[in-house]
């Protein structure tokens, strides 16, 4: 298939992030009842967006792949810092009610400080002892957020 | 005289202690936040928002305004010392800026922003103040058609004005509004791509969405980038421009506030535009444009007026009409909600005490920022040497808090969490996030009007385009998409948006 390369890397993936998109929003919304133009259902305005979408996704498609197409490639992808900054997102949520916002937020600031080139435990360690400290004097403290402290089995 | 018979309703509430207390609080915190790079007023706002939750709207709303000039101040310290943007806005003041400052004017640079940024401040209060009666009473002439209309003028100029190709900026905004319609139905009370989710039958949240797309993405994009700051290390003694500087800043900061009362206003419109704009003004303008670049005091005054006036005047089209302009607007929209306010005409009417309160408030904001600013700039600066390795993880340990305590729950932090993998595929693929945000809030607000109008019109589409006033807010929209579409123009806008 000569003439038919993807010049442009970025502009053809993210025309086809927007076709997937729609074409998911459109099978689902298949669901709702459309009804008709004066009395609209649930599944009307889902399916006119998904095809407005599905054609933006075909327009950005087709033209990374104009032979007028700036060549672009996809950017590289640092996946390790993202693991560790989502996960410790991740760990935050699983464990603030069984270990409490202290143990929580320990792992979180742990977890996340791995991210960085730059990671010392001490640098870490500390960093986390003093915001812990700081949140605990703001939110508990000071503003009187309901969050729980402690782990759950103390209480 | 009705003008200033709301503003001393106004003053009453905002010249409370408590307020100003509060006031005070949000521009100190804002400015703290908002000084440190990679940290804008949007991800800023997010992560102080848990701390309004407990307080009486008025005083959240008070505080949340501080906060966000605060954040645009401290974002052009940040642009000033270290050649950093602390957000869009402050983008060009970093080219001229950062030159006075190596040349040892960095305090004269920083008290011409603040000086150009507290007088655009008291003239788009004043223009907000003399535009919400007028604007509001048009809203209220407002239908559904009408509504509609508006809304998608202010999402198509809003992906014009976004970086990238126009056609990814309005996919971002489609992608947005699809995102908005999970959850309930209010017309027919059917769940929609909720998948069975009780979390979800409210829809997704906004404040989750832009913390995982504005605050974690970001991180894991800086750390990428370990460059290393390029501070400016002499001690800023001099703070006081010259006469000469005087003479040289006045008139850019009349145009500068001008051009951004007038930008701000403008529904895609705001702080980034008005910057930009007063920018290339100044230089065609001045008799000097080869100074532009390495120094000129015209290239500080002018943009960061005009970044406050429009900052401020955005607020205009948000509380007469109920549209937010950009996606800080957005943002405030979504804190507004948890403190069931929801903005549009009726907030005048039904709220007065709270709606003239925040507006004098914001010209409080301002002078506080003007008395804080200059004198603690020193320790701004100093916040500046703390290395990004211990201000990351503060960064995510006040989102995480932030997040879980919308609802004390920990679905919205799995959704910050999933939306911070979203966020660095958007940045990966250099798609705009602030359109898709855009069009998760207005998606609710456009389905909604766009069937009523169709109700009213028994089906009938060509209705929107028989009603003067839709018709030519439609017709703006459309010469605004085949502007773009010319060449010549698409080029001048690459090289105006490119950052």
């Amino acid at each position: 298939m000569k003439g038919l390369a993807i010049r442009n890397q970025r502009a053809f993936a993210s025309g086809v992030l927007f076709l997937a998109f729609a074409v998911f929003f459109f099978v689902a919304a298949l669901n709702y009842p459309a009804g008709t133009v004066a009395r609209m259902g649930p599944g009307y305005f889902p399916r006119l967006l998904a095809i407005v979408l599905a054609v933006i996704g075909l327009v950005v498609t087709l033209g990374a792949m104009k032979s007028s197409a700036e060549p672009q490639a996809l950017r590289r992808w640092d996946f390790k810092g993202l693991a560790w900054v989502t996960g410790s997102v991740v760990l935050f949520g699983a464990l603030l009610f069984p270990l409490g916002l202290v143990g929580a937020l320990f792992v979180l600031i742990m977890v996340s400080s791995r991210a960085s080139h730059e990671f010392t435990w001490i640098g870490a360690l500390t960093n986390a002892a003093v915001l812990i400290a700081l949140c605990l004097a703001v939110f508990v403290y000071g503003l009187g957020l309901q969050l729980p402290v402690w782990p759950s089995l103390l209480n | 005289m009705d003008l200033f018979h709301n503003l001393a309703i106004g003053f009453a509430t905002a010249a409370q202690p408590a307020n100003l207390l509060y006031a005070f609080f949000g521009c100190l915190l804002g400015t703290l936040i908002g000084v440190l790079p990679g940290l804008g007023p949007l991800a800023t706002i997010a992560m102080l928002l848990p701390i309004t939750y407990a307080l009486p709207p008025d005083a959240a709303l008070i505080m949340l305004a501080g906060i966000y000039y605060g954040a645009q101040y401290g974002g052009s310290t940040t642009a000033i010392v270290v050649n950093l943007p602390g957000e869009s806005s402050s983008v060009v003041t970093t080219i001229d800026g950062y030159q006075m400052a190596k040349q040892g004017r960095a305090g004269v640079a920083l008290s011409t922003a603040a000086i150009g940024s507290f007088f655009a401040g008291c003239v788009a209060t004043l223009a907000l103040a003399a535009l919400a009666g007028p604007l509001t009473a048009t809203a209220l002439l407002f239908g559904p058609k009408e509504f509609f209309a508006l809304m998608i003028l202010g999402l198509i100029l809003a992906s014009v004005l976004s970086s990238g190709p126009f056609i990814e900026g309005i996919g971002m905004v489609v992608l947005g509004m699809l995102l908005s319609l999970v959850g309930t139905d209010l017309n027919s009370g059917s769940q929609r791509f909720a998948f069975g989710v009780p979390q979800l039958f409210d829809g997704l949240d906004f404040v989750p969405l832009a913390m995982g797309i504005f605050g974690f993405a970001e991180i894991v994009k800086n750390l990428e980038q370990d460059d290393k700051l390029s501070l400016v290390t002499q001690k800023i003694t001099n703070l006081f421009p010259t006469r000469d500087d005087f003479r040289r800043m006045l008139p850019a900061m009349l145009r500068g506030t001008a051009l951004g009362t007038l930008l701000g206003v403008l529904p895609g419109g705001g702080a980034v535009l008005s910057s930009f704009a007063s920018y290339t003004l100044e230089k065609k303008l001045s008799r000097h444009p080869e100074q532009f670049g390495k120094g000129a005091i015209e290239g500080v005054a002018g943009p960061e007026s005009a970044n406050n006036a429009g900052a401020q005047t955005s607020f205009i089209p948000l509380l007469t009409l109920g549209v937010p302009s950009n996606v800080v607007m957005a943002l405030m929209v979504g804190a507004m909600n948890i403190h069931n306010i929801h903005p549009g005409p009726e907030v005048m009417t039904k709220n007065p005490t709270l709606f003239w309160g925040l507006i004098v408030s914001m010209w409080v904001g301002n002078l506080m920022l003007l008395i804080l600013n200059l004198p603690l700039v020193g320790l701004w600066v100093k916040l500046l040497t703390i290395p990004y390795r211990y201000l990351f993880p503060a960064i995510m340990v006040f989102c995480s808090i932030g997040v879980y305590s919308i609802n004390s729950g920990t679905f919205e932090v799995y959704e910050a969490a999933l939306f911070c993998v979203f966020g660095y595929v958007l940045i990966k693929l250099q798609l705009p996030a602030a359109p898709l945000l855009l069009g998760l809030v207005l998606g609710p607000a456009i389905e909604e009007n766009f069937r009523r109008a169709m109700v009213l019109s028994r089906g009938d589409v060509t209705a929107l385009l028989t009603s003067p006033l839709s018709a030519s807010l439609l017709a703006a929209a459309a010469i605004a998409v085949l502007l773009i579409m010319l060449p010549t123009i698409r080029a001048r806008r690459e090289e105006a948006l490119q950052e």
